[in-house]
């Protein structure tokens, strides 16, 4: 079979200033994001003719997805061949996945991905970003299932999770906290990150407990910001402005349950079926990759997403992180450099995205992985939401 | 009484589930035809596809198969700490329930042990919330 993704490329990134609060509203961020990436790319706004977001606009949440595609598309003045968006869709990089396959059918050229959070301007002490329900309304969808016991945040969730995979495979508190900690000193060279401040296993250990084993630390941190990313047909993409970014393989697979506690394994999810997927599409091995962004909405997803891709065995992803050395940016297999979202500021997937960008094209600066990185992962997600990207410097 | 969440809004779907507590008992969408449990409910059954649904009673009992103590009031004036857990039922392997442990300290409740229903009435909605089979020696 012949795997389409590969005849796409990301030809340009774009990230607005990110901050906590920032006062400015979500659509100016993301016209800033956009314009940034297109013209990072080479192109011109009147070159764009594809628009994706994950998931749209959204008043479920505050600040979760407050842009819509067409507040963007009469921003920019574009002329679109082709949108969507919408939130049941592999991952919050979805739009990325799909415009993958918009342009190597042609339909579009050059799609423009992004994905915009108000989320720390837009919670009040009544209503927190990323908790599920209200006190006022009831719950009509599958939530109902958590909500009514007080589970109203994927933070006791995820929390679970962890729990079963510590009563497995004995991983243990202090690895989970090397998630974090990694996170924080990379951070510390990334000059957008919210936290920058060194953390120590003692502060991390010492943070009030949110719902265990998880602490403060285990959670990444509402921010303002967007992030955006050109998709574009890899033969156009030659003639761009920068080397080429070939989509090696996707994962967009859910198998199992769609649920956050019917599926069989807990400790894995759907983040396993989605890497699967990826690797039965390409050549290249795990050992192939050289810098891994993966999702850390929770530190624990971290450890899922690494088991997931093979970058150890499953069940081995504490003694895999412990110690921080494998994992940091001169490491064997550099993690989360930018800080992920624990440190980074919860961009949702799209910053993970942008990082492995960055350092596929050597801007990581003060932060850049050594040795001219060609082969990054993607792992975005967690519990029934996944979706992963394999992407190569050609 | 047992503080909770918001509610769920019942419907023709869901109705029998959230109000089965009423008489003390736990019910399931059972298959008629291949015996298997469907939960959330759904008009099929998910391995057969057969529509021979209906709802059976079951045991009450199950095992915790993972849980977490919240300390983070994620509304105004919640009283922490509290468990949530998985409990999965004798039943069938996988067919589980997000809920709370009540009548134990947080500190004890601990993976693999045995739980049995207890249902909190709100409004019109039985909740089903877990206590232990017996107090841990």
């Amino acid at each position: 079979m012949k795997y389409l993704e590969k005849e796409a490329a990301i030809t340009g990134i774009g990230i607005s200033d990110v901050g906590r609060p920032l006062h400015r509203s979500g659509l100016a961020l993301t016209v800033d994001a956009c314009l940034q990436a297109i013209t990072d790319a080479g192109l011109k706004p009147e070159d764009i003719d594809g628009l994706a977001s994950w998931p749209g606009r959204s008043e479920d949440h505050p600040g979760m997805s407050p842009v819509g595609l067409m507040e963007v598309k009469e921003s920019l003045g574009l002329k679109l061949n082709w949108f969507t968006a919408g939130g049941e869709a592999p991952s919050q990089i979805a739009s990325v996945i799909n415009a993958a396959a918009i342009v190597a059918a042609g339909y579009a050229r050059h799609v423009l991905c992004f994905r915009t959070v108000t989320e720390a301007s837009s919670q009040t002490k009544s209503r927190r970003a990323s908790v599920s329900g209200s006190a006022e309304k009831r719950v009509r969808d599958d939530l109902q299932f958590q909500i009514p016991f007080k589970a109203m945040s994927a933070s006791q969730w995820i929390a679970m999770f962890a729990q079963r995979h510590f009563h497995e495979y004995g991983t243990t508190k202090e690895q989970l906290g090397w998630v974090a900690l990694n996170a924080r000193r990379h951070a510390a060279h990334n000059p957008r990150a919210i936290f920058q401040k060194p953390l120590t296993m003692d502060d991390y250990l010492g943070a009030r407990t949110i719902s265990t084993p998880f602490g403060l630390y285990d959670c990444d941190i509402p921010c303002d910001g967007s992030t955006a990313v050109i998709v574009s047909r890899k033969e156009e993409a030659r003639d761009l402005r920068k080397p080429v970014l070939r989509i090696e393989a996707v994962g967009s697979a859910v198998h199992g349950r769609y649920s956050w506690d019917q599926y069989s394994d807990l400790t894995s999810m759907p983040a396993q079926e989605s890497a699967d997927m990826l690797w039965s599409r390409t050549d290249l091995k795990p050992a192939d990759v050289d810098v891994a962004e993966l999702y850390d909405g929770f530190s624990f997803l971290t450890l899922a997403w690494l088991e997931a891709f093979g970058f150890c065995a499953k069940g081995e992803s504490g003694p895999f992180v412990e110690g921080g050395q494998r994992i940091g940016l001169d490491g064997e297999l550099p993690l989360n450099t930018q800080g992920g979202q624990l440190s980074g500021g919860r961009l949702h997937g799209m910053g993970h995205l942008h990082e492995a960008c960055t350092q596929l094209w050597e801007e990581g600066e003060a932060r850049q992985v050594p040795g001219r990185p060609q082969v990054a992962a993607v792992g975005v997600g967690g519990g029934p939401v996944a979706g992963c990207m394999l992407i190569v410097r050609e | 009484m047992t503080e909770t969440g918001p509610l769920p809004e019942l419907n023709q779907d869901n109705a029998f589930f959230w109000t089965s507590g009423a008489d003390g008992q736990l019910r399931f969408l059972q298959c008629g035809d291949c015996q298997n449990f469907v939960h959330p409910p759904r008009p099929r059954c998910a391995t057969c596809r057969g529509e021979n649904l209906s709802p059976q009673t079951v045991s009450g009992q199950g095992t915790v198969h993972t849980f977490t103590v919240n300390h983070q009031p994620w509304l105004p004036g919640m009283k922490v700490p509290f468990v949530v857990a998985i409990v999965e039922l004798t039943e069938q392997p996988g067919l589980r329930l997000t809920t709370n442990i009540i009548q134990c300290p947080p500190e004890e409740v601990y993976i693999g042990q045995s739980v049995r229903v207890v249902f909190e009435q709100k409004e019109d909605v039985w909740l089903p919330l877990f206590e232990p089979e017996e107090v841990r020696s």
